[in-house]
């Protein structure tokens, strides 16, 4: 755990304060290789699959009448994605048959963002682009087949191409742009925006924490130096709170967003 | 003092989605205020297009890293 957080700054003490950046995000293999297969952020992958697994049975393995106060967050949670999210955007004809999905996608995403809150784990496996890839690859994948199972190829091509109620002529330069809007800049943003969420607050998280530390223990030069350290801690504190929202609100946004996307390509007209 | 004057370009691009964001919520506001029975529905469509005006901060500091 020296490779990230305040070993940074110490090792960088004699040559004064280093910021951090994006070289903070690589992580050695934990098998003693060069980010092979398994670093730190791929176990807390696996982690966060497994403790949204457990949070989920553990809330709905007896289920009562009267619920208890586990099986009554699970299932307010549960009915948040499935009314909330899922049935307002895809429609109550067939939204039921990705609520899995998108129950599965929000609890991941929610468990695994907030790691970046969990002390000793303090790190967000999506903070990395290439986690986030993938996910948003699975989404292209899953909206764009369950448009084709739909219409056809050519009719969802048509569907999400071409617009209704415009004039002919502008139509060339139309169908490009939703053509290039909707199949292909759609996963980069889904995933970017995830990615890069994740990113600048462990990025902000990091600099208050290493700053402050700085500022507190090797900095010399000024007496306003101690004083401003301790409320870079502060305002470290204050960032961590933001994170938290963060965190789960761009679960909610991505799971959202997966059912827009969906909702598009399953709807009757553009 | 040495840093990246892209930090510098990125401060300055965050405006413009810190703006947009600014309009959405206050459209939602409004819209709640006039009329609190529609919140659950503006709401799904306020975090909808607050995501799409923050996409373009957070490209900006994907590039401002990138380049």
């Amino acid at each position: 755990m020296s490779d990230i957080g305040p070993g940074v700054v110490v090792l960088a003490a004699n040559k004064g304060f280093e910021a951090p950046g994006p070289s903070d995000f690589n992580l050695r293999d934990v098998f003693f290789g060069h980010q092979v297969l398994l670093t730190k952020l791929s176990l807390l992958l696996i982690l966060g699959a497994l403790v949204a697994f457990a949070f989920l049975r553990a809330t709905s393995r007896k289920p009562s009448l009267v619920p208890s106060k586990g099986q009554y967050l699970g299932e307010q949670a549960y009915n948040f994605v499935r009314n909330g999210v899922a049935q307002d955007s895809i429609g109550s004809r067939d939204y039921m048959r990705f609520v899995p999905l998108l129950v599965s996608i929000f609890f991941f995403l929610v468990v695994n963002n907030l790691f970046s809150l969990v002390p000793i784990l303090q790190f967000a496996p999506f903070s990395r682009a290439g986690f986030a890839y993938g996910l948003a690859a699975l989404v292209w994948l899953t909206y764009n087949i369950a448009g084709i199972a739909r219409h056809g190829f050519l009719g969802y091509l048509k569907l999400t191409c071409v617009p209704r109620g415009v004039p002919l002529w502008i139509l060339p330069l139309l169908v490009i742009l939703e053509f290039f809007s909707n199949i292909v800049v759609r996963p980069v943003t889904l995933s970017l925006r995830l990615f890069a969420n994740m990113f600048a607050g462990h990025l902000l998280l990091l600099l208050f924490a290493g700053g402050g530390e700085y500022m507190l223990l090797h900095a010399t030069g000024s007496f306003i130096l101690k004083p401003a350290g301790i409320a870079a801690f502060l305002l470290g504190v204050a960032v961590g709170l933001l994170e938290f929202i963060v965190a789960i609100l761009q679960a909610y946004v991505f799971t959202l967003l997966t059912a827009q996307y969906v909702g598009g390509a399953l709807a009757d007209s553009h | 003092m040495t840093g990246s004057l892209n930090m510098v370009g990125y401060g300055l691009a965050a405006i413009g989605p810190g703006i947009g964001i600014g309009l959405v919520f206050a459209a939602f506001i409004n819209g709640t205020a006039r009329q609190p029975e529609m919140q659950s529905r503006l709401q799904g469509i306020a975090i909808l297009g607050f995501a799409l005006a923050e996409a373009l901060a957070i490209i900006g500091i994907a590039l401002a890293f990138a380049l």
